[in-house]
């Protein structure tokens, strides 16, 4: 019961969320360049419009693509608040991005052609640290179990710093912030258009943009459940720690500027090696 | 259980034939014919073996008359690579055929007689291999028949040799056959020989020079684990007394002394044979062949043979430093040629890494012997056995049709050849996404050995899969680009036996991948069971929401995205090409104010980690790291 | 409650301007005007823009150019143009290669002069275009709900 509760939950109230989130996000980026900046509901009114407006494709595939990116993102999701197998979460999330990638590549624009390898990139970088995350957790706990490794004793942070800033460093490609955010160029970089999402507009955008912020929420989720213990007062600790995880994206957003991807890659496979890899050895040799 | 012999000497009788007949038509009618009777005599033996309650069935043949027969052939063996040898001018390959024959030769005649000798053994892992090497087999026999017949259409420069090249494939499926099946070393050791110079024979077809030198590399390279195999038979029979396959495995679980070096060099032979990375360019040179050999070699036979040699000594393996040493190298294999297949643009030789990668993480999986990683072993050798048959016959088929086999000129596929692109896409999608068994079975290494605490495995899986899904992913997504081509017609010339083939392979992928948990429960948990005595638990409990998914995906969003998109009023619009495209998505004004044509491409990285690169430092790391372990284990082994 | 609708994001596009009214429309964005508090955004897709700001006259070259990046637009869309040269072709309006302003392609809604234009005047120009969009959206939501019955009439 409690399950279901939760994976309705996530359902209803993850666009809300995730939306919430980018409101902030570009409110606290303008106030950062001394800017007053827009409302915080302005993500909502944007998705608004854009279904609102003319249905517009290139191509009719694309469609074919995003759909499945969306419900694949939100089973994703689902899973992880279900308290499901988190390495499994993780297989499902890649198979979401694959879907995202084949939407891009279907309309064989160059732009969009350009976004979607980059995007492909950045999966082959960030793949490892998410794979090792998972054995974090899994030494830590010894299970792959969300709900079980929520439920136990043990503050899990405590046992794996390096597998966090792993995690918090690949969380800056994955919310396309802007030292990686190679594939999209969410702010003005106009050398890559729109990137992936070049040829996506009106309602296919809108869908994209839902969809990253059931993704945000996932996300920030596997971050709360590093402080996540059987204690309930845990549960504000992993809030804090949530919002102070997103005020560094942010900040690393706003203060540095764009890599090319093969220095993204090198770095991101080293860190991950150097982190996740130190912790991992410490954790095995321990156990 | 008259159907084993049968299954052993039947591609035999029929290999002959082949020869004998010219006639295309009649030969192609018979090896239709004898593919058809291979595959029911593999469901037959499986049927039979059920019937009698799926047990361990060892067979005592009175077989005086065909250990000599064994004896004979494979001196016979010797003199034609012998004569090879000496004809292309590369006299010391003959040396690596000549001594372990005379090895074997001795060990036959003066070597311990064991009195009622199991010759024959039957168990789930063996049944298995049959049915791989059968159907596959079968079914790329039938596949061969149209293939080859547009190979000779387009290649009118190499000499029309079908005969020989079916003679070929029968041989190679006889002695897989023979392979899976016995128990005595010494056939082991002789089929062994058998396959390495089928497919020799085989990447030789053509005759051309690239085929020469590539068909004397996989040989020697062949010929050299054939030597060690031959080694270890020869130590294990002067120490031990024995000549059984399985009597080597109980004492290696026992951890015998007598038995660490024998299951150490038959170990290292099985790392020739699957490809592993010293060894591994041969396979790579295997890719000159016409498209039915590389098929075979790539997916039913030949690798799997050291792959099944591997899963059998697994349990000796486990925790010994024999295993450590396997699985290391297959774990370096698996990581090193994923990233060198994300620089390859010719789509064979995309699927002739990835089959070295796989064929890594399989051996990996048995070197670590545990029972969950044998369980996903198992499972990445089915799935893989089947996704790479599909889509090396399928790149065949195309490359038929495009007159190229370049991954580049695949753009939009699905568009030009929709058949074909959508069976590419059934078999590369089988390789690395979710609902698919691979995955699964890498979900299952991965913890396999963060229990055993294989930190290094570990790592390997971690970037190795990364990298994995990059190469696929990139390839699917050329095949559902636009195209880019408008002038060029291009016709499916795919024929039906072909499409038929294909057809099969498909339906067996998807099918599988929803029997899944079922083909885990009723096979390949009694196979562990045999193995080990017991199974872990490793079905992830992740599965069913992960078929949820598979019905998701492949049911239910396309058919409501249809619907909704039917309904939907929508504008097509011009791709952005900053506003200069020319009429369509496919050309635009260029600075020079004239038309060009667009032309989109994947990222290769050729300068950064192509195989020209990485190839020489990977061989030279592995060959250290071989015979550090090597020394450390004999030296184990010797104390 | 007045930003409910506003999401009006830009296309901008320089025709053959001097770069003096893009560096305006550019200024027009940072902190000092911060044209973002209204929810403006410059995407540089026509695919996902509402408003097309165009600067600069146009030539025989870019007539096609931009003729393109308006039909690539969504509707409902607003064309702005900013400076003199793109209202009337303005002090090149008699050279050889230049066919005059926006509107000689496309329809232009918002005429913002100025040589350069100013932000404000830009800014100024952009609300008046978000009015506009505002109501060409209801029109367009009227539009569509007509479509939707006379397709179940049909």
């Amino acid at each position: 019961m409690n399950m279901i509760l939760r994976v309705v939950l996530y359902i209803v109230l993850a666009p809300i969320i995730g939306g919430l989130l980018e409101g902030i996000d570009r409110k606290i980026s303008a106030r950062m360049q001394r800017r007053v900046g827009p409302p915080i509901l302005q993500p909502f009114y944007d998705v608004k419009k854009l279904f609102k407006k003319q249905v517009i494709i290139v191509s009719r595939s694309q469609t074919f693509g995003l759909i499945p990116y969306f419900f694949l993102m939100v089973l994703t999701g689902a899973m992880f608040f279900a308290g499901m197998d988190i390495l499994m979460c993780f297989f499902v999330m890649s198979t979401a991005a694959t879907a995202l990638y084949f939407a891009a590549m279907v309309t064989s624009s160059p732009y969009a052609t350009i976004g979607a390898n980059r995007e492909l990139i950045q999966m082959m970088a960030y793949e490892p640290a998410v794979l090792l995350t998972c054995v974090g957790f899994y030494l830590a706990e010894g299970t792959f179990n969300v709900s079980e490794i929520a439920a136990s004793d043990r503050t899990d942070i405590l046992f794996m710093p390096g597998f966090f800033v792993a995690f918090v460093f690949i969380l800056t490609i994955k919310m396309r912030k802007s030292p990686f955010d190679t594939s999209t160029s969410h702010h003005m970089h106009q050398e890559l258009v729109k990137g992936l999402t070049t040829e996506m507009g009106a309602r296919n955008l809108a869908i994209f943009q839902v969809t990253e912020w059931y993704e945000n929420v996932f996300l920030m989720g596997v971050v709360g459940l590093y402080l996540v213990n059987s204690n309930p007062m845990s549960i504000i600790w992993a809030i804090i720690c949530i919002m102070a995880v997103y005020f560094l994206e942010i900040l690393i957003d706003n203060t540095s500027a764009r890599m090319k991807w093969q220095d993204m890659m090198k770095i991101t496979w080293i860190f991950t090696l150097f982190t996740a890899g130190v912790n991992l050895l410490v954790l095995m040799l321990v156990k | 259980m008259t159907v084993i012999p049968f299954l052993i000497l039947f591609p035999f009788i029929v290999a002959v034939l082949m020869y004998c007949i010219r006639v295309n038509k009649v030969r192609n009618a018979i090896a239709y014919i004898s593919a058809v009777i291979l595959m029911g005599g593999v469901l037959w033996l499986t049927a039979q073996w059920l019937m009698q309650g799926a047990q361990v069935i060892t067979l005592t043949y009175p077989t005086e008359l065909a250990d000599h027969a064994i004896l004979a052939a494979e001196i016979v063996l010797m003199c034609v690579v012998t004569f090879l040898c000496f004809k292309y001018k590369k006299y010391w390959i003959s040396i690596l055929s000549i001594v372990p024959t005379l090895m074997m030769v001795y060990v036959e005649l003066y070597g311990p007689k064991v009195e009622g000798m199991t010759k024959i053994y039957i168990d789930h892992l063996s049944i298995l291999m049959c049915l791989i090497v059968g159907i596959i087999g079968g079914l790329i026999v039938i596949y061969a028949v149209g293939y080859m017949h547009g190979y000779h259409h387009h290649h009118t420069g190499i000499p029309d040799r079908r005969y020989y090249f079916f003679m070929l494939l029968f041989l190679f499926l006889g002695a897989m056959f023979g392979f899976v099946l016995s128990e005595s070393l010494l056939w082991i050791d002789f089929f062994w020989e058998l396959t390495s110079v089928c497919s020799f024979l085989l990447i030789g077809y053509t005759k051309e020079t690239a085929a020469i030198t590539n068909s004397f590399r996989a040989l020697w390279m062949n010929l050299f684990g054939g030597t060690i195999l031959a080694i270890g038979i020869f130590y294990y029979a002067f120490t031990d007394g024995n000549l059984a396959l399985h009597h080597l495995i109980k004492e290696g679980v026992l951890h015998n002394a007598y038995a660490v070096i024998p299951i150490a060099f038959i170990a290292f032979a099985a790392l020739t044979k699957a490809a592993q990375l010293p060894f591994a360019t041969w396979l790579i040179g295997a890719m000159v062949a016409p498209t039915p050999s590389s098929a075979l070699l790539h997916s039913a036979t030949m690798v799997k043979a050291g792959i099944y040699v591997l899963f059998r000594l697994a349990p000796a393996m486990k925790g010994t430093s024999t295993g450590t040493m396997i699985a290391f190298i297959g774990g370096f294999t698996f990581f090193v040629t994923s990233v060198m297949a994300i620089a390859q643009s010719d789509g064979k030789k995309v699927l002739a890494f990835s089959t070295i990668s796989n064929l890594g993480l399989m051996v990996a999986c048995a070197g670590m012997g545990r029972p969950e990683t044998i369980w996903a072993g198992v499972f990445l050798m089915i799935f893989h056995a089947i996704s790479k048959s599909l889509l090396f016959q399928d790149v065949g088929a195309t490359e038929n049709c495009l007159h190229s086999r370049d991954v580049e000129d695949m753009h939009g596929l699905l568009y030009i050849l929709p058949r074909l692109a959508m069976f590419m896409f059934i078999g590369i999608a089988g390789m690395f996404l979710a609902p698919f068994g691979m995955l699964i079975a890498k979900w299952s290494a991965f913890k396999a050995s963060v229990d055993s605490g294989n930190i290094i495995m570990v790592f390997f899986i971690a970037f190795g899969s990364a990298t994995t899904s990059f190469y696929w992913t990139k390839w699917m997504g050329k095949l559902v680009s636009h195209t880019h081509l408008t002038e060029a017609k291009i016709k499916d010339i795919t024929k039906k036996n072909e499409l038929i083939s294909l057809g099969i392979h498909a339906f067996m992928m998807v099918a599988l991948c929803a029997l899944f948990p079922i083909l885990s429960r009723i096979y390949v948990d009694p196979l562990l069971n045999e193995m080990y005595g017991h199974t872990g638990q490793v079905l992830p409990e992740g599965l069913l929401y992960l078929l949820v998914v598979i019905i998701l995906i492949v049911f239910l969003v396309p058919f409501f995205a249809y619907h909704y998109s039917r309904k939907q009023q929508y504008n097509r619009k011009l791709s952005y090409m900053n506003g200069v495209n020319v009429g369509d998505n496919k050309k635009f004004v260029d600075s020079f104010g004239e038309e060009k044509n667009l032309w989109l491409s994947n990222y290769y990285f050729y300068k950064l980690i192509g195989q020209r690169k990485l190839m020489v430092p990977a061989q030279v790391f592995s060959v250290a790291a071989l015979i550090i372990m090597m020394i450390i284990v004999i030296g184990g082994g010797a104390v | 409650m007045a930003n409910v609708k506003r999401s009006p994001w830009l296309l901008h596009y320089d025709g053959s301007s001097c770069n003096g009214c893009d560096i305006e429309v550019l200024a027009s964005l940072t902190p000092v005007y911060d044209a973002e508090r209204f929810g403006v955004m410059n995407t540089g897709d026509p695919m996902q823009a509402d408003i097309f700001l165009i600067t600069g006259g146009v030539n025989t070259q870019n007539k096609d150019t931009v003729k393109q990046l308006y039909d690539q637009m969504p509707r409902p869309k607003v064309v702005v143009a900013v400076g003199v040269c793109a209202c009337t072709g303005g002090i090149f309006k008699d050279c050889y290669n230049i066919l005059g302003g926006a509107d000689t392609v496309i329809p232009v809604d918002i005429y913002v002069p100025g040589c350069a234009a100013r932000p404000q005047a830009i800014i100024d120009g952009i609300v008046q275009a978000v009015e506009l969009f505002e109501q060409r959206s209801k029109e367009h939501d009227e539009m569509v709900r007509n479509q939707k019955k006379g397709s179940e009439v049909a």
